[in-house]
């Protein structure tokens, strides 16, 4: 039987999409042990799976090292690889939201400079305004950019909105609202569809029973 | 005689396509590495990356290193005839690599038909794309699609061209949740939902396709490309190459060039497409010509590693030759080494970075086996 390779994203939510694989019937015991391992197998379901970080796993599937991932719609809009998107999860819900200080008010006659970790998204959604913009592109602790003058706004992921408003930052604008999905490589779905899509149907099963 | 195992798989495949082309009177079309770049950029859309390596010649001009095959073959072709041109090539390309954002050379060979494509041009493209793909590895897929087809039944949906282009997005990434939340939006029918769903499944065989498709109240622009799709499927089934075949209407195809079949093949074990091809009348038509055109280019750049096995060694025989020995006896000794196929690699110390799977000492008394 061929084995059906599935990349994890690390942390919290792969922890919740691995209830889901469990639950779907294609459990791995060996997973839950306390060690440093990062493949685990389970031969009997055909099923390896392995721990990526969150920004990895569309290229481990894109590149064709795992058959199927699972990857937020954030990461598959930034980098937009060329993978099937086969089912949203409804898990890991948040939006891709523009926010500024509290009170902001945007002056049209100015370029906005905008921080943000996802460069292409902030520019394909200004595009759409005919906005004009300078993209500051940074790695993590978008929240300082406004507060501390180095931009108008940021584009970021936005949960609860409690470290925005911590910082004395508001939302003010919804780009996309954002889950993680489940996606698979091109090729490998034409040679191992049957046991993709019975991986799928499983899973969609339990996320409909869940959402009931 | 060609040692056929120091061949790289690139190469072997080149050598066994260009066969396959040939016999079926397939002539082989040799052109310059470079084209204005003003050509490529007219023609943007139908290329498949963003980049072009450019430079000026001498007389002041840009040109381009080629980033495809195809605009160029169908620029040099005759128009207004009732044959056919039938052309192979084997060219490298020149194209920026996703991810990395950098140049790479890429070898690419296939093949073009232009002139008055009928059916038989159009199936014997396919079968060949088909073959091509099976002396690659016998597992294979060859995806088909039909361009004519997805836009008139994408036009049966919705008028709206925002939505149009968010729906044949959504049927390349096989993304239901996209249609569902037009529906919920009202944007589009019941009905119109159930056919995008229909167009993001896939299909064994023609009548699978046929059937699915049959179940929706079709125009008469649906009806005619379905058609036209169905007997070609139908044709490459009857020449028993059905378990290779399989119908995705998610294979992006820009209906600016592509106006029927659309195709790409898939090898097990290679992560991304290695055949793509498609019916080009509108390229035709957008370069000024009247006549048809098909074809397909067989991408090679993934190749280097598949079925790749380690070798233990780097070469056979290391000889260590001492000093004071005669060049002549050394070459001697090699000849005499390499006798039995072996490869033999003369040093006058022991690498670090060669492997080899015999050491022999070349002295002025002779060979002594280390």
């Amino acid at each position: 039987m061929d084995m059906i390779n599935i990349a994890l994203p690390k942390g919290r939510l792969g922890e919740k999409v691995y209830e889901i694989f469990e639950r779907s019937g294609f459990e791995c015991p060996s997973i839950r042990e306390n060690n440093r391992k990062l493949i685990f197998e389970n031969p009997e379901k055909g099923v390896r799976y392995f721990w990526v970080k969150p920004s990895d796993v569309a290229i481990y599937v894109e590149r064709g090292s795992a058959d199927i991932g699972v990857a937020g719609k954030d990461i598959l809009l930034e980098y937009e690889p060329d993978v099937y998107e086969l089912l949203d999860l409804g898990m890991g819900k948040c939006r891709m939201a523009v926010a500024a200080k509290c009170g902001f008010r945007d002056d049209i006659s100015k370029t906005l400079r905008v921080a943000t970790k996802f460069s292409k998204i902030a520019a394909d959604y200004y595009a759409e305004k005919c906005r004009d913009i300078d993209i500051i592109h940074l790695n993590g602790s978008i929240e300082l950019a406004p507060i501390l003058g180095l931009s108008d706004v940021i584009v970021d992921i936005v949960e609860t909105g409690k470290t925005l408003l911590e910082n004395n930052l508001e939302p003010i604008e919804t780009i996309v609202p954002i889950s993680a999905r489940l996606i698979a490589n091109k090729s490998a779905y034409k040679f191992k569809m049957e046991a993709i899509d019975r991986i799928k149907a499983s899973m969609e099963e339990i996320i409909k029973a869940k959402t009931e | 005689m060609i040692d056929e195992t120091l061949l790289k798989n690139e190469e072997r495949a080149v050598y066994s396509l260009r066969s396959l082309y040939n016999r079926f009177g397939y002539r082989l079309y040799k052109m310059s590495k470079f084209e204005e770049y003003d050509f490529y950029a007219r023609n943007k859309d139908f290329l498949i990356s963003d980049g072009i390596l450019t430079f000026t010649d001498k007389a002041g001009k840009l040109l381009a290193l080629k980033p495809d095959v195809t605009l160029s073959i169908v620029k040099n072709s005759k128009d207004g005839t009732k044959t056919l041109e039938k052309f192979y090539y084997n060219e490298n390309v020149y194209r920026v690599t996703k991810g990395t954002h950098n140049f790479k050379e890429i070898m690419q060979t296939g093949l073009e038909c232009i002139g008055d494509v009928d059916l038989y041009a159009s199936c014997e493209v396919l079968m060949l794309a088909v073959k091509s793909l099976v002396l690659l590895h016998e597992e294979c897929v060859l995806d088909l699609s039909h361009a004519g087809l997805l836009s008139a039944l994408l036009n049966q949906v919705t008028d709206a061209p925002e939505v149009k282009s968010e729906l044949s997005e959504a049927i390349v990434r096989k993304s239901a949740d996209v249609p569902s939340a037009l529906l919920k939006e009202e944007k589009i029918s019941k009905e119109g939902f159930l056919l995008i769903k229909a167009l993001m499944a896939e299909y064994s065989d023609a009548e699978a396709m046929k059937a699915a498709l049959c179940t929706f109240a079709l125009s008469e622009e649906s009806a005619a490309s379905l058609d036209e799709f169905y007997e070609i499927v139908k044709s490459l089934e009857a020449l028993s190459l059905g378990k290779y075949l399989n119908i995705s209407f998610s294979l992006p195809c820009s209906t600016s060039y592509y106006s029927g079949v659309v195709f790409q093949g898939y090898v097990k074990g290679i992560p991304d497409r290695v055949l793509s091809g498609g019916r080009y009348d509108g390229l035709m038509k957008k370069l000024g010509k009247r006549a048809g055109a098909i074809g397909f280019a067989v991408y090679l750049d993934n190749f280097e590693r598949f079925g790749e096995e380690e070798k233990p060694f780097d070469v056979d025989v290391l000889l260590l030759k001492e000093d004071g020995v005669k060049t002549e006896d050394v070459i001697a000794a090699v000849e005499k080494l390499s006798e039995d196929g072996s490869n033999v690699c003369v040093q006058s110390l022991v690498p670090t970075d060669i492997r080899y799977r015999r050491a022999i000492r070349l002295g002025e008394k002779g060979m002594e086996e280390l």
